[in-house]
């Protein structure tokens, strides 16, 4: 048969064909205008109606088929042709990246964090106050009467005497705030004050700044077992362990009456301090009962408002948590240590997710 | 303040044991800070027993010993005189560390002769001062028992501290009532009573103020005792001291030592034989000549400052230190003893101005018991009469004491109130009791009278806090606070978050987070204070000179810091801080500015280093800060005029309309680099949050609809020439402001000038992306648009498209 011959020939060279074009040719040649089939199906018209019978569907069987072989084929050579390409796309995968700088943030701003977070579980807003403090805010509203050794207690910065004599100082603790804040605002009063603090001391342990929370609650019914209630929740919530061993000793400070220092239990493992366990104690903050003259100098009738105050350091708190052998590297800006002791932005400190990674 | 166990069991009656003493004192609120037990120092020290000491084959003085110990049997060489058989002695093993001649021992040869450990002296041991020989301990002592224990030398010294409202408890007999009245035993302290005089004084005492200065010293006592013999103090009295730290110096000054550590009384002898007249309490008056006190200094006394003084001189300060001239020596023979009031706050001046530290002054500053001078008298007169001999006068006395106690109203209901104590009314009672306070009780509020020692008392508070510690702290309830709502609000304000949120952005942009001084050198403040100083923020005492004033801006610290990383070798480094800026020492004059510098010196990379001008990292930054703050960026005008730490040319201001400069962005002023010894160049910004508007806070959380069109944006491309000091900005402001509801973005993406471009001028090309909003744009709108965009171009700078 003429027509079998043809798709036999027709079929073959769509299987030699090796390239898009060929293809291309090839589908001219045989489904073109003028093509081999076309020609065919021209002569249609001319035969016998029977005959037509036979060769018509014979005809359109071809013309589909070869369609059909040439659109498979026209896969098959698309597919090669984008493996070459791919081929010869390849790269050397292992080549290193453009480095990115890694920004971090500073221990002391992420505890800080930390303690708001906690703080704010339990109903505690922010306050802050200035640095430069005058002596009213700073010790006499405090109740450190003037010239009152309490006074050396604290290792005062001054400024220069002014012609009225008073002289400015930079705040020897957060505590201004307390004042500034209890004159400010109405009780019921739930608040912590973060921020920078000064001493003139400076040696291996200490930093002419650094930096503390305060802590404030006044209102009509909070006594001193709330007080130790909250400051161990808090410390077993800060170092991230069950429960922690606490004691509160009795202290003096001029502004609270009763005072107390808190101790925490901890034992040494290797060169790592464990907080919460433990025979041995280590001081962590100071704080008592908001005292009657410092209510009274703030207004408040000691009778009826009462409350506690207490005071931490956070730079040593970051130390302790986290393992950070000397306080002065804090204030470096040592690009090395930032790096290594900072904590990654996304780390948001919050009591859903957790404090710390 | 220190004091030997012995000392305290003088007036506290206890079976106690060093650790219950210790931790009873924590818990009453003395806290310890050191316990020296010899006990523990030496337990490593134990007897022996000398079996044979046979001569030194090569050294005459030397024996060598056959010595029965712990450890066996040891051969020891050992140079002391009396190293003899049949002795027992103080032995230390190979390995033990002799803290009296601060030595490890090893095993030695001594002139060729083997020795294996060593016997001690009490020197050795820091048990005393004798080095004649080694020690002998009794012949019935057991070898290997602990030599401490066998001389009965154990002794601890417990060193805690005095907080200042507890004056009081610089006296041993202030810590034994605390732990009597905390039921750790009975207090056994012995009251004195001054002997019957024998004669009238015949030194007089006068107080010499007037009416507003008479409280520097109300009262001033003093007893004369002639015929006494100074010398040595008694072998007890020297002990104790020494415990404590103190050198013993002779019986009379030993002895008001000893008073002053015993009760807290400061007390002061005169050779009487020295004093001219009576001597008086005054103030220092200008005609004062200078006088040398007893620490051998010469000090001139102040018009404010009590003195001691008689016809003659002053003879010393009033409740600080005496003079040199008047003092006992060896050829004493007739004093008289001093015991006066003055008051805390006069004393403390003076002590801070003098710069004289004592006990005295210490324990005055602080507030003595005002009703001691009679009993602290006694005490001495007897411990002087006993020691010295002699006779004892009549006592003078000039001046009233201050009562010193304070009646308090007190309604017991004030322990619940203030701590959650449940503590029984019996129990309060006998707690302030114990402590020496007096108390009446009744049905509502007791009336409670402190005792003339605890100036610290001042009201119901310090009663509570009274039975609180002696009740102990540790029995205080563990109540949580309240909750204030179901859900906890907020606790930021707005104005904490943004800052929050401004340290994450440039944190997440690849900056260090640093805290540096919020003070500076001076000259370095000038650099960024526009070279102005104020004298407010200058400090009076600064740790150094180069962190004298507080710093105007927050990039000082973090130049230097730029400087330090770079001379380490970290030269790609980018810093910032969060904090104050100072401007003036009032409440406004801290500014909180976020500031960032940038070393801008990429590492090199296979993909080519990124070429960026670091001006426009820094406004990049900037922009990112003020962003994360809650700026709106969108809208800031952009100016020329940075502060002078900033490169003239190569810096700008990010700003709120004309005036409120919220940022400041730019190259630092070399200039500033040279006089920080830094190199460059530094890209840095100052953005100032407390100057970003806070806004209010949205009623509702919903955003606006998007507004999203289905039809294609479309760009069209123009070149414009302008002269070369035109801003780029003016330019983008009149594309914008040509057609302001169609045109959704605008892409500056060419700055050139050179060949092609008229000297003196730039060319800028944008991209201009239309968005149409209702309908697609006709070929004849979009010219239209075109041509409004370059006419007001045109109008605004003087452009011309570039052909």
């Amino acid at each position: 048969m003429e027509l079998d011959d043809l798709e036999k020939d027709l079929t073959d060279k769509i299987s030699a064909a090796s390239d898009e074009a060929a293809l291309e040719e090839l589908r001219v040649h045989a489904l073109g205008k003028k093509g081999v089939i076309s020609e065919k199906m021209k002569v249609l018209g001319k035969v016998s109606p029977e005959e037509r019978k036979t060769l018509g569907p014979a005809l359109n069987g071809l013309k589909t088929r070869i369609g059909d072989a040439i659109a498979a084929r026209k896969i098959v050579l698309e597919d090669a042709a984008l493996e070459a390409r791919l081929a010869t796309e390849k790269v050397d995968i292992t080549l290193p990246v453009r480095p990115v700088q890694k920004g971090r943030i500073h221990p002391v701003t992420q505890v800080m964090e930390e303690i708001a977070a906690i703080f704010a579980d339990m109903g505690f807003e922010i306050r802050e106050g200035p640095d430069i403090e005058d002596d009213f805010h700073n010790f006499t509203a405090l109740n450190f009467p003037p010239d009152h050794p309490a006074r050396e207690m604290h290792d005062t910065f001054f400024f220069n005497e002014k012609e009225d004599n008073s002289r400015m100082v930079l705040r020897t603790h957060t505590s201004p705030v307390q004042i500034r804040t209890m004159m400010n605002e109405k009780p019921p009063l739930r608040v912590i004050i973060p921020g920078r603090t000064y001493r003139c001391d400076s040696d291996q342990t200490h930093t002419p700044m650094f930096h503390q929370v305060e802590g404030l609650v006044i209102d009509k019914s909070t006594h001193m077992g709330h007080l130790k209630g909250t400051l161990t929740e808090f410390v077993a919530a800060f170092f991230e362990v069950d429960s922690v061993k606490t004691r509160f000793r009795p202290h003096f400070f001029p502004f609270t009456e009763p005072s107390a220092e808190m101790d925490v239990g901890y034992e040494r493992v290797g060169n790592e301090i464990r907080i919460g366990q433990g025979d041995d104690w280590m001081e962590i903050l100071g704080s008592g009962m908001v005292h009657p003259n410092v209510l009274r100098n703030c207004g408040l009738d000691p009778d009826e408002y009462q409350g506690f105050a207490f005071g931490m350091g956070v730079d040593r708190l970051a130390m302790l948590k986290y393992g950070i052998p000397d306080l002065r590297d804090f204030f470096a800006a040592d690009a090395r240590w930032l790096e290594h002791y900072g904590f990654d932005p996304l780390d948001q400190p919050n009591t859903a997710t957790g404090l710390s990674r | 303040m220190k004091f030997p166990l012995s000392w305290l069991k003088k007036h506290l009656d206890t079976d106690a044991t060093l650790d219950e003493i210790v931790e009873t004192m924590v818990r009453v609120g003395l806290e310890v800070e050191e316990v020296d037990n010899p006990a523990e120092r030496l337990k490593d020290f134990t007897i022996g027993h000398v079996l044979e000491a046979e001569p030194h084959p090569d050294a005459d003085k030397l024996r060598v010993c056959k010595v029965a110990t712990k450890d066996g049997e040891k051969q020891i060489v050992c140079g002391a005189p009396n190293a003899r058989a049949g002795i027992k002695v103080a032995y230390a093993a190979v390995g033990t560390y002799v803290p009296g001649i601060d030595v490890t021992l090893s095993k030695a040869k001594i002139r060729g002769v083997e020795s294996f450990g060593m016997m001690c002296s009490a020197r050795e041991l820091e048990l005393g001062e004798d080095h004649d020989g080694i020690i002998e301990a009794p012949e019935d002592a057991e070898v290997g028992a602990s030599v401490v224990d066998v001389l009965g030398s154990n002794d601890p010294v417990i060193d805690f501290e005095v907080t200042p409202n507890r004056p009081d408890t610089n006296g041993v007999l202030g810590v034994a009532r605390d732990l009597a009245a905390a039921g750790l035993g009975q207090l056994s302290s012995e009251s004195y009573d001054l002997p019957q005089g024998q004669f009238d004084s015949p030194q007089k005492i006068e107080l010499d103020f007037t009416e507003q200065t008479k409280d520097a010293c109300p009262a001033f006592g003093g007893v004369y005792i002639r015929g006494v013999k100074n010398g040595p103090s008694p072998q007890w009295l020297q002990d104790a001291l020494l415990k404590i730290g103190l050198r013993p110096i002779s019986a009379l000054v030993d002895m008001t030592n000893y008073v002053s550590v015993d009760r807290a009384r400061p007390l002061h002898v005169y050779d009487a034989d020295k004093l001219t007249g009576p001597i008086r309490a005054r103030l220092g008056r200008g005609d004062d000549a200078p006088f040398e006190a007893l620490d051998g200094k010469e000090y001139k006394p102040g018009e404010t400052m009590t003195v001691i003084a008689d016809d003659a001189r002053v003879l010393g300060f009033g409740g600080i230190m005496g003079g040199e001239y008047s003092g006992c020596t060896e050829e004493t023979t007739n004093v008289f003893i001093e015991a006066a009031y003055f008051d805390p706050t006069r004393t403390a001046k003076t002590g801070r101005k003098t710069g004289i530290i004592s006990d005295a002054r210490y324990r005055f500053e602080r507030g003595i018991d005002p009703q001691s001078i009679e009993e602290g008298l006694a005490q001495a007169a007897q411990m002087v009469l006993e020691i010295c001999g002699g006779e004892i006068s009549h006592m003078e006395m000039a001046g009233t004491a201050p009562d010193g106690t304070k009646e308090i109203s007190f309604p017991p209901t004030e322990v619940k109130r203030l701590t959650g104590l449940d503590v029984a009314e019996d129990e309060m009672e006998r707690i302030l009791t114990a402590l020496g306070f007096s108390v009446e009780r009744s049905a509502s509020d007791w009336m409670v009278t402190s005792p003339s020692f605890r100036p610290d008392i001042e009201g119901k508070a310090d009663l509570v806090e009274e039975i609180a510690r002696i009740v102990g702290l540790d029995n205080l309830p563990e109540a949580t606070l309240p909750p204030l709502d179901a859900v906890e609000r907020p606790k930021y304000s707005r104005q904490q978050d943004r800052i929050r949120l401004a340290r994450r952005a440039l944190a997440s942009a690849g900056y260090l987070e640093a805290v540096t001084w919020s003070f500076c050198d001076a000259p370095h403040a000038a650099l960024f204070g526009a070279g102005q100083s104020n004298p407010d923020l200058v400090l009076a005492n600064p740790i150094s000179s180069d962190l004298g004033v507080m710093r105007p801006s927050v990039l000082p610290g973090l130049v230097a810091a730029a400087g330090r990383n770079a001379a380490r070798g970290h030269k790609d480094l980018a810093l910032f801080e969060v904090g104050g800026a100072y401007t003036s020492d009032q409440p406004d004059g801290q500014q909180t500015v976020a500031a960032g510098l940038r070393a801008y010196n990429p590492s090199r990379h296979w993909q080519g280093v990124s070429a960026e001008d670091g001006v426009f990292i820094s406004k990049a930054d900037a922009m990112k800060v003020l962003e994360a703050a809650g700026a709106p960026v969108g809208n800031l005008m952009i100016l020329e005029g940075a502060p002078a730490h900033y490169h003239p040319g190569r810096s700008g201001i990010l700003s709120m309309g004309p005036k409120n400069h919220l940022a400041y962005f730019g190259e630092l002023h070399p200039r500033v680099l040279k006089e920080m010894d830094v190199e460059g160049p530094l890209y840095v910004f100052e953005a100032m949050l407390d100057k970003i508007p806070s806004g209010k806070a949205k009623a509702a959380k919903s955003k606006p609809a998007l507004n999203k069109s289905d039809l294609m944006p479309l760009n069209r491309d123009f070149a414009f020439v302008v002269p070369a000091d035109v801003p780029a900005e003016n330019l983008l402001k009149a594309v914008r402001g040509a057609e302001k509801k169609l045109i959704a973005g605008i892409s500056l993406f060419d700055v050139y000038q050179g060949k092609g471009v008229e000297e003196g001028h730039k060319s800028l090309a944008i991209e201009v992306t239309l968005q149409p909003v209702e309908k697609t744009l006709t070929d004849e709108e979009i010219e239209a648009i075109s041509q409004r965009i370059i006419a007001q171009v045109r109008k605004a700078t003087g452009a011309s498209l570039r052909s």
